[in-house]
């Protein structure tokens, strides 16, 4: 059976046409056709549900997509030792994980658990939970040349060898497929609370620091803030029926706000409509990110938060947000952007650490075949 | 003068005569680490007091072609700090400033040879912690903890260094300093923090870290459950675990544990007991109070034939204080004895507890068991006299069969300890050669002269220099294959 098929008209990566499609069904299958792209010196672009396919930068030259269409299912789910091993094609949303979840918030419909850790994504309970490099515990991968390789395992705790899970983590694809990840799980809370306030943005500040002040241990904190107006404040709290009640009425009582079952609809949605940026600055610095004259969303309680650029003015907005991050101590990272923007703009701003970076994909991908260009600095 | 003294005399002027050790007699202080088996006078000792001085003792080395280890606290056990004959010891004892601490950020910026409890310490006034507690957390050092992933008790519920170190300053085993990650959340690129946390020393060495302070839970609550049998402390474990509490920590001891803390430290646990379970749940009180009482109700319908409470902190600490001074305490019933470190899936825990107690026997040598059994993490204490012929050569096998069940068991071969020197040989047991090759990639990244700690976490070290890349026979020109 051929390794690969003809790409279609749709099998493009921001704008790029691909030659051939190939969908293995296996680690295995995987390896075969990594060899045979590293044979014949195929540019390579792995594809999952295509969610995120139109961010990063368009790769500098393109042959084969790897989708993992195929490469999905549970492997196995322990119970008992609240972990799972999934295929990486295998969507985020409507895992069937009785009493328990695997607490990654899908961010994009159709994201795949393979797309979830290349992009590095998370959503408004990475607070509670921590990201993708907290709960993965294991990964499958398959270089460029083809070689199958492991790190990590299935416990835990596990400290034996270097956990590549880390370095494969919100990497692109830029150095290899993976094929399959093995996840920390936790128990689903039995009950939950949102307590919602709406306020001035220069009150945002205040009541961030009456969240944090308050012994509620939140699992979300999140803010939708647009681009002008009165900003909502939302907090969540997970846990016992008891517990829940308790934490939400100590919410309500320092905010002076009202609770609520329902999650708001912009609840974990990106705010952008066509470019996006993604906007980081230390706890007490959150607030210097509001008042942009951009619409604001994200996790205000951990200091990550979404904007929507606005594309006829997106360069001056990309550097200003941009600036006021970093002169706040973070980051400003621009996740997705039409081409006619991102040509005129730097998606990635600084890197600290980028000759080590490079090596790293050097020694990983020496024939730069693997999504080259989307990434950090060109890699 | 050889490399070594070129080297002493080169770091004595630019750094000062009283930071670079070569006395024999002084160098022999730090011949070892916490696994005191191993031993190695080092070829050189550093003491850095910054950043600036750590790097250019590193340049020095790459200058000179020298080996070089990092050591803080010297409290490891698995090897990871023990020096190299004809290398240099880089210990980072005088870099112990606490840089800063942020409360309203929910960080403090600390040096590498920071005690742990002392960053607890510190973000104390103002309602915060540190929360990875390593056994050893009163003397071991923030700079060792990063490059072992340190784990402790109450990983279970917080996680272990890497989920709580969210940047530091390293110098690169080029000479050069580095920043990795940040104050805030996901710096753009790789994530090589994440991988440099638990590399055990060989990709640099942290010379600033920035960790998480967490909150002060408002409520603790430990209770101590005495079990006929490990079984039923076991099968309590997988109750409270699949009832969806997740406590701050569960830790087990088996019966052989209990006498040994009992003569050393006298924390009066249950006479009679076949395991004691120390179950501790923190968080908002209502919380904590809901969750309690589950756990209370599960433990006594698994077995428990009788519960305490800590009435007070003073009760809880004397709890605890048999369990972290179970190591030691072993001491007490035996001259010598090995610390094994291995995980197995939680549920395995009877079972695994019986293989090794089958192994106990057919070798004739004592096994102790104490765990953190929340994540099923096993620290089997393997007993011996050295003094006995023979019985030091039983002690590792045992030990080494413990080892090949946590890999028959899906688990691994160090939940917290590290790899270092001890365990390197068994990294092939756990993964595949291909595994092993793939992981050095990121070695050869960072360090493609193998200068930083060589020996320590990989059997076979890679030489960087071949890059594997399939080539087509014609791709090459001919001339360029001779």
């Amino acid at each position: 059976m051929a390794l690969w098929t003809a790409a279609t008209q749709a099998d493009t990566v921001g704008g790029v046409p691909a030659r051939f499609v190939a969908a293995p069904a296996s680690t295995a299958e995987a390896a075969e056709v990594l060899r045979a792209a590293a044979d014949d010196d195929l540019a390579v672009v792995v594809r999952g549900g295509g969610s995120k396919l139109d961010w990063g930068l368009p790769p500098r030259r393109l042959d084969l997509i790897v989708d993992t269409r195929n490469l999905t299912g549970v492997v196995e789910h322990a119970a008992g030792d609240l972990i799972m091993v999934v295929r990486a094609g295998t969507p985020l949303a409507g895992l069937d994980l009785p009493g328990q979840q695997l607490a990654l918030d899908p961010s994009l419909p159709g994201a795949t658990i393979g797309g979830t850790v290349a992009a590095n994504t998370s959503g408004p309970r990475r607070l509670a939970y921590g990201t993708v490099r907290d709960l993965l515990i294991g990964i499958t991968v398959v270089r460029p040349g083809g070689m199958v390789a492991r790190s990590g395992g299935k416990v835990v705790k596990n400290v034996a060898g270097y956990d590549l899970g880390k370095l494969f983590t919100g990497s692109y694809g830029t150095l290899g497929l993976i094929t399959e990840c093995a996840f920390r799980l936790h128990p689903r809370p039995a009950a939950r609370a949102l307590v919602v306030r709406t306020a001035p943005a220069d009150r945002i500040g205040a009541l961030l620091a009456a969240v944090r002040a308050e012994q509620v241990v939140p699992a979300a904190v999140e803010i939708d803030a647009p681009a002008d107006g009165p900003v909502t404040l939302a907090v969540l709290v997970e846990g016992t029926p008891a517990g829940v009640r308790d934490r939400a009425a100590t919410l309500c009582k320092a905010l002076g706000a009202e609770e609520t079952d329902e999650l708001p609809p912009w609840w974990g949605a990106y705010p952008w409509a066509r470019a996006g940026m993604k906007l980081t600055a230390p706890l007490s610095r959150v607030p210097d990110l509001l008042s942009c004259g951009v619409a604001l969303r994200g996790s205000a309680g951990t200091g990550v938060l979404y904007a929507d650029v606005p594309v006829d003015t997106a360069p001056a907005v990309v550097e200003r947000l941009r600036a006021t991050a970093i002169r706040a101590g973070g980051h400003g990272v621009v996740l997705t952007a039409p081409q006619h923007v991102r040509e005129r703009i730097d998606m990635w701003g600084p890197v600290p650490g980028l000759e080590l970076m490079r090596r790293v994909k050097d020694q990983f991908d020496p024939g730069h075949r693997f999504a080259p260009g989307r990434f950090v600095g060109g890699i | 003068m050889t490399t070594l003294e070129r080297l002493a005399v080169a770091l004595r002027s630019g750094l000062g005569a009283d930071r670079v050790i070569s006395d024999r007699q002084e160098l022999r202080t730090y011949e070892c680490d916490g696994l005191a088996h191993y031993r190695v006078t080092p070829g050189l000792v550093v003491l850095p007091r910054d950043a600036a001085e750590c790097a250019r003792t590193v340049r020095a080395c790459v200058e000179a072609d020298v080996p070089f280890v990092a050591r803080g606290s010297g409290t490891g056990l698995s090897g990871g700090a023990l020096p190299h004959a004809d290398g240099v010891l880089i210990v980072t004892s005088k870099m112990r400033a606490i840089v800063e601490v942020a409360p309203q950020d929910e960080r403090a910026v600390v040096e590498p040879g920071v005690i742990n409890l002392h960053v607890t310490h510190a973000a104390t006034p103002a309602g915060y912690y540190y929360a990875p507690d390593p056994s050893s957390q009163q003397i071991c050092s923030i700079g060792g903890n990063v490059a072992e992933n340190s784990g402790g008790a109450h990983c279970l519920k917080y996680g272990f260094t890497v989920n709580h170190v969210i940047g530091a300053q390293i110098v690169t085993p080029d000479g050069d300093l580095v920043e990795l990650g940040g104050r805030a959340p996901d710096t753009p690129g790789y994530d090589l923090l994440g991988a440099f946390v638990g590399s055990e020393g060989t990709l640099g060495i942290a010379t600033r870290v920035t960790v998480r302070l967490t909150r002060l839970p408002e409520s603790v609550r430990t209770l101590l459950a005495a079990f006929g049998t490990t079984d039923q402390a076991g099968a309590a474990t997988s109750a409270i675990i699949a009832a969806g509490v997740v406590p701050a920590a569960v830790e087990m001891m088996d019966a052989l544990a209990i006498e040994a803390a009992e003569a050393a430290v006298a924390c009066g646990y249950p006479a009679g007991a076949g395991a004691v379970l120390i179950v501790e749940l923190d968080g908002p009180l209502a919380e904590v109070e809901a969750q309690f009482e589950q756990v209370t109700a599960l433990c006594e319908q698994n077995g428990a034939f009788e519960l305490r409470i800590a009435a007070d902190p003073a009760e809880r600490a004397l709890f605890w204080k048999g369990r972290k001074s179970a190591f030691a305490a072993v001491g007490r019933i035996s001259p010598d004895y090995i610390v094994q470190d291995g995980v197995i899936p939680r549920t395995a825990l009877p079972e695994v507890l019986h293989r090794i107690g089958e192994v106990s026997r057919a070798h004739g040598v004592r096994v102790a068991n104490v765990f953190h059994a929340g994540d099923g993490n096993l620290h089997p204490l393997v007993l011996f006299d050295d003094g006995v012929p023979g019985q030091a050569e039983r002690a590792e096998e045992v030990s080494g069969a413990i080892i090949d069940l946590c890999i028959e068991y899906g688990g691994s071969i160090t939940g917290e300890h590290g790899v270092g020197m001890d365990k390197a040989k068994y990294m092939p047991r756990m993964f595949t050669a291909d595994d092993l090759e793939t992981m050095q990639l990121l070695r050869c990244a960072f360090d493609p002269a193998g200068l930083a700690n060589p020996g320590k976490v990989f059997p076979t070290p890679r030489l960087c220099g071949e890059v594997p890349r399939r080539r087509k026979a014609t791709e090459a020109d001919p001339a360029e294959l001779f």
